[in-house]
């Protein structure tokens, strides 16, 4: 296991409040190693103040990591002829291929419905679809299925209530990464919120990267595929020949 | 152990692959067939992209026939020039069967027509050969030992143009059959993903007439040539060939294939036979029911574009 701890020390001059954060990160990437198995994310920090802490309402922490966004075609099934075809196709224009929320509690009273879509802070809104063909109808439940499918997956994830505050200061969360991620930068933000109105922000990267063997591979595969190919080829006969070879030993002996 | 492959961009359990490998192997030593038929469709089981599965396990097949078939030259049960006549059709098959996948692709119903063409292939194929062994073997029985087995009957294959002398097989045929035979099996393994052993192992035996013995070898023989092309443009088109998932497999493969090829000679070809064909139908089966049955989840996530 993998653990990366993101030492957020934030410092964000805001002029009513003054509630000050510094950021401060012990390592930023995850490397995909051969024995890569998913990770695990732990991100913590604290919140300083010049004036007393507000007490008229608390404050609360919303924090995202979202991967790299990219088109996805949904299709369904529907039983034509006595078996399930694919019929219709939704292609959602962006689509994160890693998400994760967490927050200090329910995500309704952490936040109010305007400042997330402004962010695009839950996953419903994190997600983009425009333009559904005109024969489909119900356009929302092939964005559903998109959710629905990766959350299965630990793609997505809400973390309603797992981020620990103390004092109204300090706060943690860890997040589990699966086994197949996608390469890329993973956008994590931090947010502070009073009454659900955001009071301030934060927000930084995580390198996801194929690091060792699997980069050798992965770049060779793409720049040189014709060595690539035959190299797959070179190994697949030398080991059919090897087996071959050993098992006459074998019998002869 | 779990292991991450660097093309599939999955974490799967190594073991689990080498498991695979090994029983795939040993049905391929045993049949002459690839496996492929069989390990595709498991490899989108647990989890692997088809698109990767599809060209990785081309390039497995070629380790698992390779092993098969030098077991094979040393018994001296591999036509060659048979193998060569087929191989031309293969290759031209394989090279029009890409262009079919890639219209196919375009229509969007590609996935609906490689399992309609596994289902019915299979279907057919395994049903064919179920009976056909069946009453080989019911005769074997009453004969017992007596009368010598009938010579096949002339029929329209024997009266083709361009015949040619098969001394291994002990044929004297028109070239055209195998020819055909050759590219029919190209095209349906370009498109199924497959190496096309079990479409060609009963062509050879039922249309071609050759004997069972020596239908194995020459079939491994080919099918390593065909799924090296089919892995060279997958490799360069595609991106697709995972060479940490293909030596996973291949090591359980060439194994289980030499141990197969052992028990293949031990068995009778009536018996090899029927369990081919039972094996064959069950695959046949499982992806019929799949297409039958309502799936749990009636929705599918596929990368937009068209690469």
């Amino acid at each position: 296991m993998v653990r990366i701890f993101l030492i957020l020390l934030f410092l964000l001059p805001t002029l009513a409040t003054a509630e000050e954060v510094v950021l401060g990160l012990s390592k930023d990437n995850v490397a995909i190693t051969t024995s890569f198995d998913g990770s695990e994310i732990l991100i913590f920090g604290a919140v300083k103040r010049e004036a007393p802490i507000d007490q008229s309402s608390p404050l609360e922490v919303v924090i995202t990591v979202a991967g790299p966004s990219e088109p996805v075609v949904v299709r369904r099934k529907e039983h034509l002829f006595g078996i399930w075809v694919n019929t219709d196709a939704v292609e959602v224009d962006a689509a994160p291929s890693f998400y994760a929320v967490a927050t200090t509690g329910p995500i309704d009273q952490v936040l109010s419905n305007t400042e997330d879509l402004r962010e695009k802070i839950t996953i419903d809104n994190a997600i983009r679809s425009v333009g559904a063909p005109s024969n489909i109808t119900d356009a929302e439940s092939f964005t559903d299925a998109v959710i629905r499918i990766r959350e299965d997956k630990g793609l997505y994830q809400t973390l309603e209530g797992q981020v620990a505050l103390d004092q109204q200061t300090l706060f943690r969360t860890s997040i589990d990464m699966p086994a197949d991620l996608t390469e890329g930068d993973y956008t994590t933000r931090i947010f502070l919120t009073r009454n659900g109105e955001i009071v301030g922000d934060y927000e930084t990267s995580i390198a996801v990267e194929k690091v060792g063997l699997e980069r050798f591979l992965f770049n060779m595969s793409r720049e040189q595929p014709v060595w690539y190919g035959l190299m797959s080829l070179a190994i697949a006969i030398a080991a059919g020949w090897g087996a071959s070879a050993v098992f006459r030993i074998f019998r002869a002996g | 152990m779990q292991i991450y492959l660097p093309i599939a961009e999955v974490s799967v359990n190594a073991f689990l692959l080498l498991g695979l490998g090994g029983m795939v192997g040993i049905l391929s030593g045993m049949f002459g067939v690839g496996g492929g038929f069989l390990m595709t469709p498991l490899l989108f089981f647990i989890g692997i992209p088809p698109a990767v599965a599809v060209a990785t396990e081309a390039n497995q097949i070629v380790a698992s026939s390779f092993s098969g078939v030098l077991a094979h030259f040393r018994r001296k049960t591999v036509d060659l020039k048979m193998g060569t006549v087929l191989l031309v059709g293969g290759l031209t098959g394989a090279a029009l069967g890409v262009v079919v996948f890639n219209y196919l692709k375009s229509l969007g119903q590609v996935d609906l027509l490689v399992k309609l063409c596994y289902v019915v292939f299979l279907g057919i194929i395994g049903s064919l050969m179920f009976v056909e062994s069946l009453n080989a073997i019911r005769k074997a029985r009453g004969a017992a030992g007596g009368t010598p087995a009938k010579r096949r009957q002339r029929t329209w294959v024997h009266a083709l143009p361009m015949k040619m002398r098969f001394r291994t097989s002990g044929l004297y045929i028109s070239v055209i059959p195998p020819l055909v035979v050759g590219v029919v099996v190209g095209i349906l393994s370009a498109i199924m993903g497959v190496g096309g052993g079990f479409i060609m192992v009963p062509a050879m035996i039922y249309l071609l007439g050759m004997p069972t013995k020596v239908v194995v070898g020459t079939s491994l023989f080919q099918i390593i040539f065909v799924t090296a092309f089919t892995t060279m443009l997958h490799a360069t088109t595609n991106y697709t060939v995972d060479v940490v998932l293909a030596v996973l497999l291949l090591v359980g493969g060439v194994i289980g294939a030499q141990i197969g090829t052992r028990i293949g000679v031990k068995m009778k070809a009536e018996q090899l036979r029927v369990l081919l064909a039972l094996m064959v139908l069950v695959v046949s089966g499982k992806l019929a029911l799949d297409l039958l049955l309502q799936p749990s989840e009636l929705y599918s996530l596929g990368a937009a574009g068209g690469h």
